[in-house]
């Protein structure tokens, strides 16, 4: 059973307030009725199942409700990085390497890779009033 | 019969203390202190099982949780049965009953067994499969024979009478096994600061040094332990859990530990005394750093007949002479391939009896050990091995021959030994069970002759389970685990650990021998076993690797070596190197296949903990709920929720008076709706609070109908699709103000609905000024339906209730009964109806005040079951019933219900314009009227248009709602058909699977007032 950083909350919580809701970072058509059927297929669809570094989107459902992204191992389950929506990650498959270098914060007991602060932080307030 | 292999002293038992015990309907006698196996020992017990294949006799081979024989079923009543428990780990108390698991009639004369020795070689592994194979049909009254004559245990028949639970732990440091190594760690972590917990399986922590030769600062080593375990049992920050079990091993170090605190003393917490308190727990640790001093176990070697009673591993003849006081024989033949086995005979020896020979494989064994051994007069055999053991029910002797290990072949002339007790050593496998429940493959190492464990985050190895076997090393190798699992956690320890003395013993080193080659070839020499549990020969590994099984998982699964609760504790490293050799491969390269949790059984007392009975799943009650219940409603679940399904009254007929048939209870609430006035509780229904700015644009994006000018005082029908097209959920919402709403989900979906309301907000249209809160639970709602609604309702309500002044699909903020109330003009029944919205806590007083104005309206409380007869009756879907995520508003023909002219696109429009939600042919929610008006279709019932055409029939689709209609005086049903719309008025037809088939008419949706006037009075 995971234990999983939310990145709102700001600490460990088990996955049972959790609920993972597939892949992250897929993006809506900006404009659905102008894109083929092709692109509306591939958005609605498909999906990557890599062995390896992934990137899945999550939400809070027990907690603060608030969806956020993690990027998990999928061969060794390792939770690398938690991130706010908005964020990119900093861990991929194509510089899985990098996090050591730029010496991301590490979560108390070198468990989880926790992604820095959201650098933009209006994306995640609450009421951009 | 008394204990007569019970020494007069030493071990760890108390003589003052005598416990009496039945095995098998015989009485014993036994000593507090013992295991149930010791005891079972002491008074001579040597056939404690049948094996599960060829139902030989076996008696107890080892000591610990590597028993794979001594199988119990133990309790005194049917409530108190637990199977699958292993004698050596079960503590003796008085009035312990156990008995056998396998054996018919008896494990004395067992019937089976007949079969096993004649049949042995007709039963190699696949017997079952390959025997049972055809035809299909009886392998279900095959396998309930086979069962019956293997068998490991049976579940009670009564119910538990314990209670069981569930502890949520954290801590810095979790140490797995009290060994020496394990208590090192616990130490040297708790010193640094850490929350540690300490667990150990065993009666009494200690592990090894509990029946250890060895000293520590010139003392037993028992004596160190207690020092050890006082000091950590002062600190506040250790837990210590004797009797626990860490049973799996999962992901981020979430570890299970299986506490048993009542199962040492009786079958029962109230049998020991300990009325209402919790028999055993479950720990769920959440551990930041993981210490595994798990040990090792030893394995036996694989001989012929190396399962017959009085065969034994080395240490656990050891362990029952130091730590029980018990000799399990009187002539010992040891033969082993290490020094540290030697133990054994050394212990035998001074317990004062007779030691015949020690049979080493090894050419030219010098260790300390070894000398020992000699100087105390031991015969010792080099360069050879027990071949053989003789005898039936027990060892009556040792066929000892010189071997050729490397060649796997005999090379001299066999020797005879008299002797009533075997014990083979054949070096240490490194429990490594727990670190590769996560899938981690254990890596084999030349050097130790075992497999250790993988490398794991935030896993520490301490002392056996790494193949530190000498007391000096593994002491201080726990301690360094220790300290660095601290130091991990974020503690750092102020010096090093001072450590107790122990002596270092010089010693030879082991052999890699694992099967003794035998004269015949494994195949036709006696059965050499590798796995005691599955009944798993060496010739049956032999046979798998020659029919082609190359894979050790393939061997595995072909020959169950390692499967069940054994778990490969004693038999796996033997049978892959059996594996091995016959490939011609080195060990590693055949690998090992993966422990899987749990390490020994677990109770599903301990697993369900409190999750049983009324709290196995939460359930929701309504605020009406006792009202319900009091006036004898049957309730439905819906979800988690319970609903009244239907109010059965009292009817008297032929002078008996009993209750009405749902049939009945229906037919009359129907008719109480249609005729006067009906009220239901409607309080499930999900209700989702929507707030600011552009909580209006947001519903147009959800929702695939119009929302821009819906004016506050006003209710609308939305449908929700996901972006698929497909309907998802369905409901009202009514504008409370112009940035406020409330909208009304299915009652299943208001959780899901209010996620995905989230999820789009937060990560499509995160700048849109939109709140969402869930109200369901806050608001109670009541459902006033039928022509008398109004009547009645305007007696208890300050709302106009005027036809023009409070239109259908309106609401309005009122008082009810004297509370503050929203009352909504809307209808799921088809009829004139108010659903009244008041504070939850109110509910019982409106419901109420209701009832004492509706007496004369004969106001009549309806359930869900009724209220689905009248909605379908209207035509009126149930997303999720009549939809199941492939059917599109158009399918159900709401056109009039999509806004493809607004301007955004919302959820599924795109999806609405694909070819395939175009197609003219899509299944179409249609009204089917049986031709029989008697009959009820059956939902899922699937359409054909061609009754007589063959099998597989064309499938034109299917009911998804179907009732009996009082108004109608017929059965009638929703159903989705291909075409559907085009259809009307054609027949179609229902096979059913009794062979009659149902034929019925295609017809609208609406049954019963087609032009909705009856909700618009």
């Amino acid at each position: 059973m995971f234990y999983i950083f939310c990145p709102y909350c700001d600490e460990r919580r088990e996955e049972e307030e959790f609920h993972p809701s597939g892949q992250a970072h897929i993006t809506r058509p900006a404009d659905p009725e102008n894109c083929s059927d092709e692109e509306w297929g591939d958005y609605l669809f498909f999906r990557d199942n890599p062995r390896g570094i992934h990137h899945e989107l999550w939400v809070h459902r027990l907690g603060c409700r608030k969806f956020f992204n993690i990027t998990r191992d999928t061969t060794t389950y390792e939770i690398l990085e938690t991130y706010p929506m908005g964020e990119r990650p900093t861990v991929t498959a194509e510089r899985a390497g990098v996090r050591q270098e730029q010496g991301v914060q590490t979560a108390d007991g070198g468990w989880q890779t926790v992604g820095a602060r959201p650098e933009n932080s209006k994306l995640n307030e609450e009421t951009p009033s | 019969m008394s204990q007569h292999n019970r020494l007069n002293q030493g071990g760890r038992i108390d003589r003052s203390r005598s416990l009496s015990f039945t095995f098998n309907g015989q009485r014993y006698q036994g000593f507090a202190g013992d295991t149930l196996a010791s005891a079972l020992l002491a008074n001579g017990v040597d056939i404690v099982n049948r094996s599960f294949k060829y139902s030989r006799p076996r008696g107890i081979i080892a000591a610990g949780a590597d028993e794979p024989s001594a199988i119990m079923q133990l309790g005194a009543s049917e409530a108190a049965q637990v199977p699958n428990v292993r004698a050596t780990q079960q503590a003796l108390y008085d009035g312990l009953v156990a008995r056998s698991t396998n054996g018919w009639p008896s494990v004395q004369r067992d019937v089976m067994s007949w079969v096993g020795r004649l049949g042995g070689h007709l039963m190699p592994p696949g017997f079952y499969y390959k025997t049972f194979m055809a035809p299909a049909s009886m392998w279900m009254t095959y396998e309930k024979w086979i069962r019956k004559g293997a068998g490991l245990g049976r579940s009670p028949a009564a119910s538990d009478p314990d209670i069981y639970d569930h502890l949520n732990q954290h801590c810095d440091v979790l140490v797995i096994g009290a060994g020496p190594a394990g208590l090192g760690a616990a130490l040297s972590a708790a010193r640094a600061g850490a929350r540690v917990i300490l667990c150990d399986e065993q009666e009494e922590m200690g592990g090894s040094l509990l029946d250890s030769r060895e000293s520590l600062d010139d003392a037993p080593a028992a004596d160190w332990v207690a020092k050890a375990v006082a000091e950590l049992d002062a600190m506040e920050s250790v837990t210590l859990l004797p009797r626990t079990t860490a049973n799996g091993y999962h992901d981020h170090n979430f570890v299970t530990l299986h506490e048993r605190r009542t199962e040492h003393l009786a079958d029962t917490a109230a049998g020991a005394g300990r009325e209402g308190e919790v028999r055993s727990r479950l720990h769920r640790v959440r551990a930041e750093q993981v210490v595994l001093a798990s040990g090792a176990h030893e394995r036996p070697l694989v001989y012929a007949n190396n399962d017959v009673p009085g065969n034994m591993v080395a240490g656990a003849v050891s362990t029952y002479i130091r730590r029980y006081g018990v000799v399990p024989g009187q002539k010992l033949v040891l033969t082993t391939n290490n020094d540290h086995a030697y133990r054994a005979a050394l212990d035998w020896q001074e317990a004062g009896r007779d030691v015949v020979a020690v049979v080493d494989s090894r050419a030219n064994p010098d260790g300390e050990l070894v000398q020992q051994a000699r100087d105390s007069g031991i015969r010792v055999i080099t360069g050879s091995a027990v071949m053989e053991g003789k005898g039936n029910q027990r060892v009556s002797g040792a066929r000892v021959v010189a071997i050729d290990t490397p060649r796997f072949v005999v090379t001299g002339s066999i020797e005879e030994l008299d002797c009533d007790t075997i014990a083979s050593s054949g070096g240490y496998s490194p429990v490594v069970h727990l670190a590769s429940h996560t899938g981690k493959r254990p890596q084999w190492r030349d050097d130790l002759l075992g497999f250790v464990p993988g490398e794991v985050k935030g896993m520490h190895y301490a002392g056996g389970v790494q193949g530190i076997y000498a007391l000096d090393e593994s002491l201080a190798d726990g301690a360094r685990a220790g300290a660095e699992a601290a130091r991990a956690g974020g503690f750092e320890a102020a010096g090093a650990m001072t450590l107790p003395a122990a002596a270092s013993r010089r010693e030879s080193a082991t052999e890699a021998l694992y099967q003794v080659p035998h004269e015949k070839t494994s195949l036709r020499a006696p059965k050499q076993f590798v796995d005691f549990q599955n009944d798993v020969t060496a010739a049956a590994i032999e046979l798998a690797t020659r029919e082609g099984f190359e894979s050790i998982e393939h061997v595995k699964r072909y020959t169950a070596l390692g499967f069940g609760t054994d778990q490969g504790k004693l038999g796996n490293i033997n049978g892959m190197a059996i594996a091995a050799r016959c490939l011609h491969r080195s060990i590693p390269e055949v690998g090992t296949t993966v422990f899987r949790p749990n390490y020994t059984p677990v109770t599903f007392g301990a697993i369900v903990g409190r999750h049983c009975r009324e709290l196995f799943d939460p359930e929701r009650y309504t605020a009406l709920h006792q009202w319900h219940v009091e006036n004898g409603a049957e309730f439905e679940d819906v979800g988690q929720w319970k609903r009244p399904w239907y109010f059965p009254q009292k009817r008297r007929a032929d002078g008996q008076e009993r209750l009405e048939t749902m049939h009945e209870a229906v037919a009359r609430e129907c008719l109480a709706v249609r005729q006067g006035v009906g009220i239901l509780d409607a309080s499930t229904l999900g209700k989702i609070d929507i707030q600011g700015p552009d909580a209006r644009e947001f519903l147009g994006r959800v929702y695939t109908n119009k929302w821009a000018k819906l004016a506050p005082g006003r209710v609308r029908y939305g449908v929700m699709c996901k972006d698929d097209g497909m309907v998802m959920d369905d409901g009202t919402t009514s504008c409370l103000g112009d940035n406020h709403f409330l909208m009304t989900t299915t009652t299943g979906g208001a959780a899901s609905v209010l996620e995905w309301l989230e999820l789009w907000h937060q990560t499509e249209w995160p700048e849109l000024q939109v709140y969402f809160n869930s109200v369901t639970d806050h608001w109670a709602t009541i459902t006033v339906t039928g022509p008398e609604a109004r009547k009645l309702f305007s007696e208890v309500t300050d709302i106009d209730l005027d036809r023009e002044q409070f239109k259908f699909m309106d609401w309005r903020e009122g008082r009810v009964a004297g509370v503050p109330a929203r009352v909504f003009r809307i209808s799921f029944t088809g009829e004139l109806a108010f659903e009244i919205n008041v504070q939850a806590n109110y509910a019982l007083h409106v419901w109420k005040t209701l009832f004492a104005h509706g007496e004369k309206y004969d106001l009549t409380p309806y359930g869900t079951e009724t209220m689905h007869v009248l909605r379908a009756e209207k035509g009126l879907i149930i997303a999720g019933q009549d939809t199941d995520g492939s059917v599109t508003p158009e399918d159900l023909g709401m056109h009039w219900a999509v806004g493809y002219d607004k301007p955004f696109a919302w959820i599924g429009k795109r999806a609405l314009n694909r070819p395939d939600t175009a197609r003219e042919d899509r299944k179409q929610l249609v009204g089917l009227k049986p031709k029989d008006p008697k009959v009820v279709l059956e939902e899922g019932a699937q359409i054909v248009l061609d009754p007589d055409q063959a099998i597989p029939m064309t499938m034109m689709g299917h009911v998804t709602s179907s009732y009996y209609s009082p108004v109608l005086e017929s059965g009638f049903a929703l159903a989705v058909l291909k075409g559907g719309r085009k259809r009307m008025g054609e027949t179609v037809y229902l096979p059913m699977s009794n062979g009659t088939t149902h034929e019925a008419e295609v017809v609208s949706t609406i049954f019963v007032d087609p032009k909705g006037e009856r909700q618009n009075v």
